[in-house]
């Protein structure tokens, strides 16, 4: 086996074991302390849980990631626009950048309560707490990556006589593309937990309960194996959303980028 | 082609009373040591920097002697300067994208460039694939391929192998050779200049000025074997004295000498011109 090889093996292989590992001394410690189910359920009875529940919190799951994937769009979209402003604007970007700040170092908790009794459809008013937390890292990398171009090459634009549209569009945006990927990376994971936060502090959203409700409502109850089993979706799905903005990375930068080429290509 | 008139006398601390003339189809190179003004100066003739003082101007046959256009300047810098992004004929295709031509004739012309460079078959490789001298001659032919009249180099082979470095220069004569485009090589290797140039204009720092403008007559076109003749060492040793007179020649470092600044705009602190 070559070493490449090797290390692409151990690369799966080597998380899986300490994982199945941690999973059975969980399990041992359970058993071997007879701990209730109420306080700390060993890894058989949540996936007992998640077999038995599972269609209902897939149900959940599903209101949870439509509110999620809809503020990492939004994230996405907007945050790019807004750095694009900025770029273009220099007294745009100096006015307004503190407030992107402001925003994101209020913590959402605080916020969320105010912006549930502010917007009156429920799924909006998710959608509002989950951007806000998901934004700032698309905003504030593509700004950097906007104003990163390379001198000698703006130097050259220039001597071409290229218009600003033209600077941009051939120029900076292709710049700004991996750090605006990077910022969609650490948002989505921030979209989750925004969208989770948002529900926990808005409770029901309306008809249809998300996945945070319903590990608050398995906590009021007791039902400590499906508040897991909840749980473990929910980070099985940050998972996914971080596992697929990472592809969709490495899918557009594939040709060109450092971040994206393969370790044993050259 | 008929050729470029030009002038200008600046005088921030980076360059101080530089007269230059240019003519058509002249192969001038700038050496001087490092801090001297010579990338200024470059930048100056294209236009990306204003003199402060002293006046540039440009005629073209072409223009009847009116503002340079647009492509009629190439530049090619000390890196690359590549768009990691394109490919090889995206980045040559830019000067035409930037025009808002870049039509099936464009893509045409970049290949005959980029064949012209040696790199056929390379269209479409990105640059991180090529090695550092097949940059370098990507980048030529980005600034080659709207024919321009003057093709300003900024030290661009200082970052090469000697070898590629050599393969490169003779490229580059058998490209001017083929063209007679005007023109300015920046550099600091005196052998390099001497065995590319029709002229040479040695340059000394604080404030950058001209302290000798040789002209180089050596029988063309130009052969390798060049290199080991009695006549080019002997052009190199002149070239090598005026240099080494120049520096000597060169205010010792007390009191306040400016810094040469790319950004410095003549208000006051100018000196008087001299050189």
């Amino acid at each position: 086996m070559r070493p490449a090889q090797f290390l692409r093996l151990w690369r799966i292989a080597a998380p899986l074991v300490v994982g199945v590992v941690l999973l059975a001394l969980w399990e041992l410690v359970v058993r071997v302390n007879s701990i209730p189910p109420y306080i700390l359920p060993g890894p058989l009875a949540i996936a007992a849980s998640l077999w038995t529940d599972g269609p209902s919190l897939l149900g959940s799951l599903l209101v949870t990631l439509r509110v999620t994937l809809a503020a990492l769009a939004a994230a996405a979209v907007l945050g790019g626009a807004i750095a694009v402003l900025f770029s273009l604007s220099r007294v745009l970007e100096l006015s307004l950048f503190p407030y992107a700040v402001i925003l994101q170092v209020t913590p959402i908790v605080a916020i969320a309560p105010l912006i549930i009794i502010w917007v009156r459809e429920p799924f909006l008013a998710l959608l509002v707490c989950a951007w806000i937390v998901a934004f700032f890292p698309v905003v504030a990398n593509t700004t950097v990556g906007l104003n990163s171009a390379d001198r000698n090459l703006l130097a050259l634009f220039r001597l071409y006589g290229a218009s600003r549209g033209q600077v941009l569009r051939y120029l900076k945006l292709p710049t700004a593309l991996p750090y605006f990927l990077t910022g969609l990376r650490i948002s989505g994971g921030l979209a989750l937990i925004g969208a989770v936060v948002a529900e926990f502090v808005a409770g029901t959203g309306g008809d249809e309960t998300g996945l945070a409700f319903r590990i608050l409502e398995a906590g009021y109850r007791l039902a400590i194996p499906r508040l897991f089993a909840a749980l473990f979706l929910l980070s099985l799905t940050g998972i996914l959303i971080y596992l697929v903005l990472d592809f969709l990375s490495r899918l557009l930068l594939r040709h060109w980028h450092e971040s994206a080429i393969e370790e044993d290509e050259e | 082609m008929r050729g470029i008139g030009k002038r200008f006398r600046s005088g921030v601390a980076a360059l101080a009373g530089i007269d230059l003339d240019i003519g058509g189809g002249e192969f001038l190179s700038l050496v001087g040591p490092s801090g001297c003004g010579k990338t200024t100066l470059l930048r100056i003739i294209a236009g990306l920097i204003e003199p402060s003082e002293g006046e540039r101007r440009l005629s073209l046959a072409a223009d009847g002697g009116g503002p340079m256009s647009r492509g009629r300047v190439g530049f090619v810098f000390q890196d690359p300067t590549l768009m990691p992004w394109g490919t090889v004929a995206d980045n040559v295709l830019l000067p035409f994208r930037i025009a808002g031509r870049a039509g099936p004739a464009e893509r045409e012309r970049v290949g005959a460039e980029l064949r012209a460079v040696g790199l056929a078959g390379f269209e479409r490789a990105y640059p991180r694939e090529l090695s550092g001298g097949m940059r370098m001659r990507v980048s030529i032919a980005r600034a080659l391929v709207t024919d321009p009249d003057l093709l300003l180099l900024d030290e661009p082979f200082a970052a090469l192998d000697e070898i590629t470095r050599m393969a490169l220069n003779d490229d580059l004569l058998r490209l001017w050779e083929a063209r007679r485009t005007t023109v300015v090589f920046v550099t600091h290797s005196v052998f390099e200049s001497v065995y590319l140039s029709t002229r040479i204009a040695v340059m000394t720092a604080r404030p950058g000025r001209i302290a000798a403008d040789l002209p180089i007559e050596l029988p063309q076109p130009r052969e390798r074997f060049l290199r080991t003749s009695p006549r080019y060492a002997a052009i190199c040793t002149t070239v090598s004295n005026e240099l080494a007179l120049a520096m000597a020649k060169e205010p010792p470092g007390d009191g306040p000498s400016p810094q040469p600044s790319l950004r410095l705009r003549g208000e006051g602190g100018t000196r008087e011109a001299g050189g």
